[in-house]
């Protein structure tokens, strides 16, 4: 040190900026606990990853485009704070969604659809069993009830069905899903007609080739369809939103709106539908191979908005609206990991990591007392400090960042008390180093920080090393505890420089500790130095 | 406490010294015996896997008590919905813990309601993890690139702070550490989890943290001895060693008393859990990590700097020396002996101490 230390400048600086993270993180308005991850409060945690076949590779405008979707489907489920986030690139990128608190169980199938939304003209209709059953139907489709239609003006679809047909014996294997042909010829009719909904593995979804003709049925088996090559693909679809009416009669609606490219297409679509007789007027909405539902059309709709109206719950409404609107994803994903935690079982947790926490502190305070005597005294204000700053650079980063603590967060703050403790150590051995050696206390101090200095500063480099490899290679939990402990790195190395160096410099300069009680923890006569050596004064 | 501190006085001055470098034949053996059993036991047995490895499902049913009865309700009910327990536990007294092998998020749905009827629990309050197949290798191979990683750069630091031969015996402290680690898993049959690798990985660094103290102190002990004929590198070493011994013990202490804290208050308030397997690997590992930097780093450190040609001329100087007679120089023959030698039964005071020549310079 060629200047001389001045501890109580350093002091000052760092109750500037422990006032000044107080005010940070304590803004009104604002947040002032840590955001706490999952595990900590319950949710659901699902890892994906694209599932590319081999030699192709993914790219970064698919993933985004991708991960933008999930995006909107999680926010679709309307829970806040829920996160999207992704790591890596290409082929090996991981998409993480965190949804907080108690959901459904459903929500990773939902999650994961890759569905293809297709459009598809309605040949025939086969309602199968003598009376439709709209009660069961979850979609609250076109089927019987007042029909779903589209454009402002309603009418009810439901048509006569053509009468049951015979049994037609068709080749088992023509039945396997998707049902498709190229041109809708041959035994296209026998196929139709021999497809049992029921008993079908139509309804678990299948691939769809837009191009080709389809035989399908509604989502709850309740109706058979033919259907023609789709004349709208999901990518034509611009937003669709579900709402009620403005005049506030009827129920539940979809509001469509197309792409340009799609408003043009559904023109000429609905100009050739319209004139044609129930039930060839429909159109239905076909997720990968499922029919949704099937509204009618009754005159060309040319603005490229459009309105499904029908007796949809809100919740039915929603669902197909957002279907709708995000239905197709570029690639498909594979479930990498679920976690499902109950908020107790995160309270549970959060609760047994703060006792954790708090109950080791308390024991490392203890230890350092007993020992360190009045430096001890310093090293739990120290590490006291250290947790104050920790916990509110933990809530500034929640806002500011996004940081989550998880319960590895937790267990690496816990797991970094001791290295905080350590820096102390390091320290305070090294002062009764130096006054083992015969020196006096405040040349001790001086002397025991220089070197001291080093040995923290190496020491904590290779902990923030193994903190900074940890977060960039890894992927979930990992990343949460290396994060902390990197924090926790660096806070120790500012508590140390400024808060404690300067207070040990400060009680250096006391009479009383000068004086070598055996309460100080430095006495000379306890580390066995002469008393006419240390106390020339 | 107290006792603590003067056998940190004594140490320090030497009064008192562990001939720890000069016994390294007898850590060596420790060590080697050890990791020996450690390989052994991973050809044996290898290790217990969590399903975060294998793939597969897990679930964990509150239970205000969970008994062997019903551990065989939750294997019948598993099996009546067509699914086949792997494993079920009961986990920390009032939950039961259900794995089986991969499933679709649709049978798992299902297992889970049938789960939440037959116990009459809430079907949220179940906690569902599920894994593919794939999750596993993922994890294995990013923790492995993380290791090498790690290692390179740490190699490289060492290297540069301090010198090769550090770096070299710090990363054999290190193999030295995960090998005993992963050996005490295999032997135990303790779960591996995602926790259990976070845990690994944090021992590497502590393990090394704890090294770059010891070698800081031997890099200031062996500075300038080579002008002189006073001290081989050794015994240096091992006044550097026998100086930082009580903040090796403290430290070691400080940083295992709040793992503790996780694997008691962990155990007893939530069964097993990220918590405790997290602290169950450091606990291991801080301890075998606290043992390999004082007995295996750098006794391997003067092993490998004894055979330079600038040690050897030291070493040879000292024992002529030595063998001169010179008295004036007070210097203990330490490497001969191995149990602590305590120089002088009187009071300390009465001791002749002379001024530590090596930071008379200073």
């Amino acid at each position: 040190m060629a200047q001389h230390y001045r501890p109580g400048r350093s002091l000052l600086i760092f109750t500037v900026g422990i006032i000044g993270l107080l005010v940070w993180a304590f803004l009104p308005g604002e947040r002032h606990t840590p955001k706490l991850g999952l595990d900590l409060r319950g949710g659901t945690q699902v890892i994906m990853s694209p599932s590319v076949a081999a030699g192709e590779t993914l790219s970064q405008d698919q993933l985004n485009q991708t991960v933008s979707i999930i995006r909107q489907r999680v926010d679709g489920f309307g829970v806040a704070e829920s996160e999207v986030t992704i790591q890596g690139t290409g082929n090996g990128a991981k998409i993480i969604v965190t949804i907080p608190g108690e959901t459904s169980r459903t929500v990773v199938d939902q999650l994961k659809t890759t569905a293809q939304l297709n459009f598809r003209p309605v040949l025939a209709i086969d309602y199968g069993s003598p009376q439709p059953t709209a009660s069961a139907t979850p979609s609250a489709s076109s089927s019987a009830s007042p029909g779903a239609s589209a454009s402002a003006s309603a009418s009810p679809s439901a048509s006569p069905s053509p009468s049951p047909s015979p049994t037609v014996s068709v080749a088992p294997e023509l039945l396997v899903p998707p049902i498709q042909s190229p041109d809708g010829a041959g035994d296209f009719a026998n196929r139709f007609s021999a497809l049992d909904c029921a008993k079908s593995d139509i309804l678990k979804g299948s691939t769809d080739d837009p191009a080709q003709y389809l035989i399908s049925c509604e989502k709850d088996g309740s109706v058979k369809y033919a259907l023609a090559p789709a004349d709208l693909v999901g990518t034509d679809i611009e937003s669709a939103t579900a709402g009620l009416p403005q005049q506030g009669a009827g129920g539940w609606q979809i509001d469509l709106q197309m792409t340009t490219d799609g408003a043009k297409k559904f023109a000429d679509s609905t100009t050739k539908l319209s004139a044609l007789e129930t039930p060839n007027d429909q159109f239905a909405i076909v997720l990968d191979g499922v029919v949704i539902s099937a509204p009618s059309v009754n005159e060309p709709i040319l603005g490229g908005s459009a309105v499904i109206s029908g007796s949809f719950t809100a919740d039915e409404a929603r669902a197909l609206a957002q279907v709708l609107k995000y239905g197709a994803l570029p690639v498909a994903l594979d479930v990498d990991e679920v976690q499902q935690i109950s908020p107790t079982l995160g309270n549970d947790q959060l609760k047994a990591g703060l006792i954790a926490g708090g109950f080791g502190l308390l024991l490392v305070i203890v230890y350092l007392l007993l020992y360190y005597r009045a430096l001890g005294v310093i090293a739990v204000v120290s590490l006291v400090a250290a947790a104050v700053m920790t916990y509110l650079v933990f809530v500034i980063l929640g806002r500011g960042i996004g940081f989550t603590l998880t319960l590895s967060g937790v267990a690496g703050a816990i797991v970094a008390i001791g290295i905080t403790a350590d820096s102390f150590i390091i320290y305070f051995e090294r002062i009764r180093d130096e006054i083992r050696e015969g020196k006096r206390l405040r040349a001790a101090v001086d002397q025991g920080w220089t070197r001291a200095r080093r040995t923290i500063l190496a020491a904590d480099f290779v902990s923030l090393l193994s903190a900074a490899i940890l977060y960039y290679l890894s992927v979930g939990s990992v990343r949460g505890f290396a994060f902390t402990l990197g924090l926790i790195t660096f806070v120790d190395i500012a508590v140390a420089f400024m808060f404690t160096r300067s207070l040990v410099t400060k009680l250096g300069n006391s009479k009383w500790m000068n004086a070598g009680s055996s309460w100080t923890g430095v006495s000379p006569t306890r580390l066995g130095v002469k008393a006419s050596t240390s106390e020339v004064n | 406490m107290a006792s603590l501190s003067q056998l940190g006085n004594s140490l320090y001055r030497g009064d008192v010294s562990y001939n720890i470098v000069g016994r390294r034949k007898a850590w060596y053996l420790v060590s080697a015996i050890l990791i020996i059993l450690s390989i052994a036991t991973l050809g044996i047995r290898s290790l217990n896997l969590g399903i975060e490895f294998k793939g597969g499902a897990e679930f964990s049913v509150p239970l205000a008590t969970a008994n062997d009865q019903s551990v065989t309700q939750a294997r019948e009910r598993v099996i009546a919905a067509g699914e086949t327990p792997s494993t079920v536990t009961i986990v920390g007294g009032n939950k039961i813990r259900i794995q089986t092998p991969a499933l679709s998020t649709e049978a798992s749905n299902a297992l889970s309601a049938a789960l939440a009827t037959s116990f009459a629990v809430e079907e949220a309050n179940i906690k569902v993890q599920l894994v593919g197949p794939s999750w596993g290798d993922e994890v294995t191979k990013n923790a492995l690139r993380a290791l090498l990683v790690f290692l390179v750069l740490v190699a490289i630091f060492l290297s540069v702070y301090f010198e090769w031969p550090m770096a070299v015996a710090a990363l054999i402290a290190l193999a030295h550490d995960v090998l005993i680690t992963v050996g005490i898993y295999a032997l135990s049959g303790f779960e591996v989890t995602p926790a259990s690798v976070i845990g690994f990985l944090t021992i590497l660094g502590y393990s090394l943290y704890d090294t770059v103290v010891v070698f800081d102190k031997v890099k200031e002990n062996t500075k300038g001895i080579h002008g002189g004929s006073r001290t081989t590198y050794s015994e240096a070493a091992n006044l550097a060693l026998n100086q930082t011994l009580v903040r090796s013990i403290n430290t070691s202490i400080v940083a295992l008393l709040p793992v503790l804290s996780i694997l008691v208050v962990g155990v007893s308030l939530l069964g097993v859990g990220t918590l405790n397997d997290l602290a169950l690997a450091l606990f291991v590992g801080m301890l075998v990590g606290t043992y390999s930097s004082i007995f295996v780093a750098t006794p391997f450190l003067c092993q490998i700097k004894e055979r330079t040609a600038e040690n050897i001329a030291l070493a040879k100087r000292v024992h002529a020396r030595r063998k001169n007679g010179d008295a004036s120089e007070d210097i203990k023959p330490v490497v001969s002996i191995g149990a602590p030698i305590v120089s002088s039964a009187g009071p300390r005071q009465q001791q002749v101490k002379k001024p530590r020549s090596r930071r008379s310079g200073k």
